[in-house]
């Protein structure tokens, strides 16, 4: 295949991945609110639509035509530039996850990842990372107090769960041999005994809150916990650019729970008489769902006391995991 | 072609990118051009198919960068221009030109005249990853462990320093203490 048709191949799959994960985000946080009103004995929206499911547009079109305020003496390029930050990161980290099995169109065999580079869990992860830019650099340019303690306690959130994420995801590197997620999908071919989670549950754990407090959900929200510091980064935006952190928010709860799915729970492989393209899907769905729950049902919790978790529980416990799996392997 | 664009737009976004952190007067301005300038690296490795280096680069220079936000955001009003006081300008950019023209000279002379190869040539059909771990705990074994004992010798004496006050804390004490503290 020449360069331009690989070239033209890239830019299609970038456009659709975009387009529909954009709208799986957009309706994550209608099914957000339907989710916690139910668990909250209420019923959430309704009026507009059957169910309330065009909410949505109208939501949309409330954040698009509202007047986008710039305060006065914020430092305006950057306050300009740190909402765009948090969705391009969440989206280019999207780039090395492949979403579902390879499969057949028109005779064409298409294979739904954008970029097959050989360390995709590292790309992932690192680039979405990056994302936390976004709620620093808002909170530092908004020359806000509130939005100056969301900044600060960004740093300590990104650099406290960076470390436990790391280490909690080396374990099931090192039995699988490869940091690929094709590869690491592979691996767990051979039914649901073969899944990565029975051998490494502690792993597994680790994971998904490290993954809880990358994603600024609740209980590791502190960053935007509007009883302490009324809005956090996002206290001075408006409109569309309020609105860009949330779709990088949701977007990233999705590669987090592909992430999930794919190193921990057998990824897009086949179960039962379940096609694998199905199969995936209904793991993210879990996940969100999960993400939702623990909304729900978790109080936050303190700056102090998520330092406390990070640095004397967790870290200890995944350094612990790695120890034994290195024994275990030798 | 797509390479050569690629590069140009990398590099060209690249000297953007830290000629205002030279130039700019602002520490948000000066940090925030710094990160995105480490990141537009990355790029370089990517086109260089070092992957994991480029990853590497993205994953360590985020972590980098924001603790160097921590500490501008604790010494400094990063909202205000910082007042630089410079009596001999003419000299100091005289200086700085010129040993950065010493600079590039230095490290490109050998690679112009052609004396530098690859010691260690990429064995086909070895990955990245597997060829930096075969040249690092090999070659370059001794540096390394070197380094990170370093490293541990960094982090220990760190936390001696502030360890004095560890058993305190200063949000939840009593008033008594917390004056005492201040």
């Amino acid at each position: 295949m020449s360069e331009t048709a690989i070239v033209i191949e890239t830019v299609i799959k970038a456009v659709t991945v975009l387009a529909v994960v954009a709208g799986m985000a957009a309706f994550a946080t209608f099914i957000e609110r339907k989710v916690l009103a139910f668990m909250q004995r209420r019923l959430g929206p309704m009026h507009v639509g059957p169910h309330g499911i065009l909410q949505l547009a109208a939501d949309g079109i409330k954040l698009f035509t509202k007047e986008d305020i710039i305060p006065q003496h914020s430092i305006k390029p950057i306050f300009k530039i740190a909402p765009i930050i948090a969705p391009v990161a969440a989206f280019t980290a999207m780039a090395a996850v492949p979403f579902l099995p390879e499969f057949t169109i028109f005779g064409y065999t298409v294979r739904p990842i954008i970029a097959d580079i050989n360390v995709g869990v590292l790309f992932v992860m690192g680039v979405a990372s990056a994302g936390m830019y976004a709620p620093l650099l808002a909170g530092m340019s908004s020359t806000n107090k509130w939005a100056l303690l969301g900044a600060a306690r960004t740093v300590i959130q990104l650099l406290s769960f960076e470390v436990v994420s790391g280490l909690a995801l080396l374990a099931p590197l090192m039995l699988i041999g490869s940091l690929s997620l094709i590869d690491i999908n592979d691996f767990q071919a051979n039914g649901v005994t073969s899944w990565m989670v029975w051998k490494q549950p502690l792993a597994f754990l680790l994971f998904v809150i490290a993954g809880f407090a990358e994603t600024n959900r609740t209980p590791f929200d502190l960053i935007e916990y509007e009883a302490e510091i009324v809005s956090g980064y996002a206290t001075d935006y408006s409109g569309m650019r309020w609105g860009l952190f949330f779709v990088g928010e949701y977007a990233n709860m999705i590669t987090v729970s592909f992430l999930v799915s794919i190193i921990f729970l057998g990824g897009y492989n086949p179960f039962w008489i379940i096609p694998g393209g199905i199969m995936i899907l209904l793991k993210i769905s879990f996940f969100i769902f999960l993400f939702l729950w623990v909304r729900a049902a978790w109080p936050h919790v303190r700056p102090d006391q998520m330092m406390w978790l990070c640095w004397k529980v967790l870290m200890p416990l995944a350094l612990l995991n790695i120890l034994i799996t290195g024994m275990v392997l030798i | 072609m797509y390479e050569v664009i690629a590069f140009y737009t990398f590099a060209i976004l690249t000297i953007l990118m830290f000629s205002i952190v030279v130039l700019s007067k602002n520490a948000l301005y000066a940090m925030s051009a710094l990160a995105g300038g480490m990141i537009f690296i990355a790029g370089f490795f990517f086109l260089l198919d070092a992957e994991f280096l480029g990853v590497v680069q993205i994953i360590v220079y985020t972590g980098a960068i924001m603790a160097l936000y921590a500490f501008g955001m604790m010494f400094f009003d990063t909202t205000r221009e910082v007042k630089e006081k410079i009596h001999a300008k003419k000299v100091i950019y005289t200086l700085a030109i010129l040993s950065a023209i010493c600079f590039v000279v230095i490290l490109s002379a050998p690679i112009y005249s052609a004396n530098l190869e690859a010691l260690y040539p990429t064995i086909e059909g070895v990955g990245n990853i597997q060829m930096i771990g075969l040249v690092l705990f090999t070659k370059y074994l001794v540096p390394f462990e070197l380094a990170a004992i370093m490293l541990l010798v960094a982090m220990i004496s760190g936390i001696l320093l502030v360890s004095d006050r560890m058993d305190l804390n200063i949000t939840l004490n009593d008033d008594d203490e917390e004056r005492e503290i201040i």
